[in-house]
């Protein structure tokens, strides 16, 4: 059911972990719907220097956050605040459609964690 | 290495089964319905496998009908009982061929009472009589889970529908429990699906046992075959899989009982002691033989499956991350297990056919899937190595 890109995101997981001395970080989703996302990103002048990802959920919500980490590093905030998860569902050559709102959650994931960003930083935006 | 511990999905086809079935694929080809030698030849397997699966499960021919697989089974009991109206009872923890099949009868009018279980999936008689109505027409209730493997005392449960009511007829879908455990097809039972897969014969053909004096009308009309219950050209080879798969496993179930309960225990032990923050669902005592299913605390279940299959262990969950709803499977929710912990399920169910190896094997893969899926939850302190958040 699920492509060849995905396993590959599932079986060799890019960026999975948590950036050390991290200034971003966004947690989405919930336990209660099995699928939970957090992001840590090191932003420094405006670029995504550095970004990792834990995930607890399903095949497809880990392959979306890897790929995810992928599409934004070394972006600009602006860059990476206009991927969306069309974007990443192509990247991955589709999903089921059941597993579509994963790929949602790994857009809101990244904004949630420039969102904490510019919320601790203003002056720095 | 490969490991298949997903028999409560299907299970390979045993020798005799094969053997029985290819005459019927290769030279053996007549309609079962025909005149000629190749017709009654044909017809007179049919009615041989009728005879063996009747006389392994101790009712009589008469009230064995050949469908094409449980589903189907458990769709004309439910269907044909209600068709004259009539309220349906059935439990929380039934497969989703009845649950589904009771779920739509209620889209059409019936009224549908789900009776609910103990923490080990157990429903009790007088949690059923509950729920009965003097317009009840039919009660389902699983003879044994597909998910957590707890064995209903059907036998029992059969009596107490039957004294509130003769009218009403009780169904109980077999599906995972015939060929594995002695049935105890008692007067007070009605109606009984099982299916061949699920015990080493094919895919794609099941039976319905409807008691002699049970009026229940045909799901499928056309040609009048089955004794004019059942229309279609007669699956011989299906049929013939079906006996000879149900005969392989009567004449040696004890044995294959013992052997897959000490395997089971082996690696439900094995699990338990091996991963931390790991539980047993279902019941231990009442349990079928080849079920061993579990919650992980801080692991997701698809994901869960999918290291182990990176692994060779053919494994599946209830997680059931795949449904549009995103909630887990009801069975687990009907013993009262939380969203959250019912999204970590992993369900292992082996066969007589593992060896000690394999389940050492299993145990070990098992272990490091769960160590993998929690490397990489938020949920998970892998400092502490123990769960982020404790629900």
């Amino acid at each position: 059911m699920y492509t060849d890109c995905v396993m590959d995101h599932f079986n060799n997981p890019r960026n999975m972990g948590e950036v050390e001395g991290y200034n971003a970080e966004g947690t989405v989703g919930n336990a209660k719907c099995g699928d939970i996302m957090r992001m840590t990103m090191r932003i420094e002048d405006g670029v995504v220097k550095d970004v990792m990802f834990k995930t607890f959920g399903c095949g497809a919500a880990v392959a979306t956050s890897s790929i995810a980490t992928e599409m934004v590093k070394g972006k600009t905030v602006e860059e990476a605040l206009a991927l969306t998860n069309k974007a990443v569902v192509e990247a991955l050559e589709g999903l089921p459609p059941q597993k579509m709102h994963c790929s949602v959650l790994a857009e809101e994931a990244i904004k949630a964690a420039i969102a904490s960003y510019r919320e601790k930083t203003p002056d720095l935006t | 290495m490969f490991v298949y511990c997903d028999n409560a999905a299907t299970t390979p086809i045993c020798k005799p089964a094969l053997d029985a079935m290819l005459p019927w694929l290769e030279t053996g080809y007549g309609n079962a319905s025909g005149f000629y030698k190749k017709a009654r030849e044909a017809k007179k397997a049919l009615e041989g496998a009728r005879r063996t699966a009747a006389s392994c499960l101790g009712v009589a021919p008469e009230a064995l009908y050949f469908t094409s697989g449980g589903t189907e089974s458990d769709n004309w009991a439910l269907k044909g009982a209600c068709e004259a109206g009539g309220h349906i009872a059935v439990s929380a923890v039934e497969h989703h061929a009845v649950l589904h099949t009771a779920q739509y009868l209620k889209k059409r009018g019936h009224p549908l009472s789900v009776v609910p279980v103990d923490g080990d999936g157990l429903i009790h008689a007088e949690t059923l009589v509950k729920a009965l109505r003097p317009d009840t027409a039919i009660v389902s209730v699983i003879y044994a889970n597909n998910e957590i493997g707890t064995v209903q005392p059907v036998a029992g449960l059969a009596r107490a529908v039957k004294e509130y009511s003769k009218k009403i007829l009780f169904h109980t879908d077999a599906i995972q429990a015939a060929g594995h455990i002695p049935l105890d097809i008692s007067k007070d039972i009605d109606m009984l699906s099982l299916s061949a897969h699920k015990f080493g014969g094919p895919k794609g053909v099941g039976a319905l046992y409807i008691k002699a004096d049970v009026k229940l009308p045909p799901l499928l009309h056309g040609g009048g075959h089955e004794r004019g219950k059942r229309s279609t050209t007669e699956n011989v080879a299906g049929a013939a899989g079906l006996a000879a798969a149900l005969d392989y496993m009567c004449q040696n179930r004890d044995n294959f009982a013992r052997r897959t309960a000490s395997l089971r225990d082996k690696l439900v032990e094995g699990i338990l002691s091996a991963v931390p923050y790991s539980s047993l669902t279902g019941s231990r005592e009442y349990r079928l033989p080849g079920n061993a299913s579990f919650v992980f605390a801080a692991v997701e279940g698809e994901s869960l499956v999918l290291q182990l299959d990176l692994m060779g262990v053919a494994a599946s969950s209830g997680s059931a991350c795949s449904s549009a709803a995103l909630d887990p499977s009801h069975v687990l929710l009907a013993i009262g297990l939380p969203h959250e912990k019912a999204h970590g399920s992993l369900r292992l169910t082996v066969g007589h056919e593992n060896t000690e190896e394999e389940i050492d094997y299993v145990i070990q893969s098992v272990k490091t899937a769960v160590e993998r899926c929690r490397n990489m939850s938020p949920l998970w302190d892998a400092k502490k190595g123990e769960p982020l958040h404790v629900h």
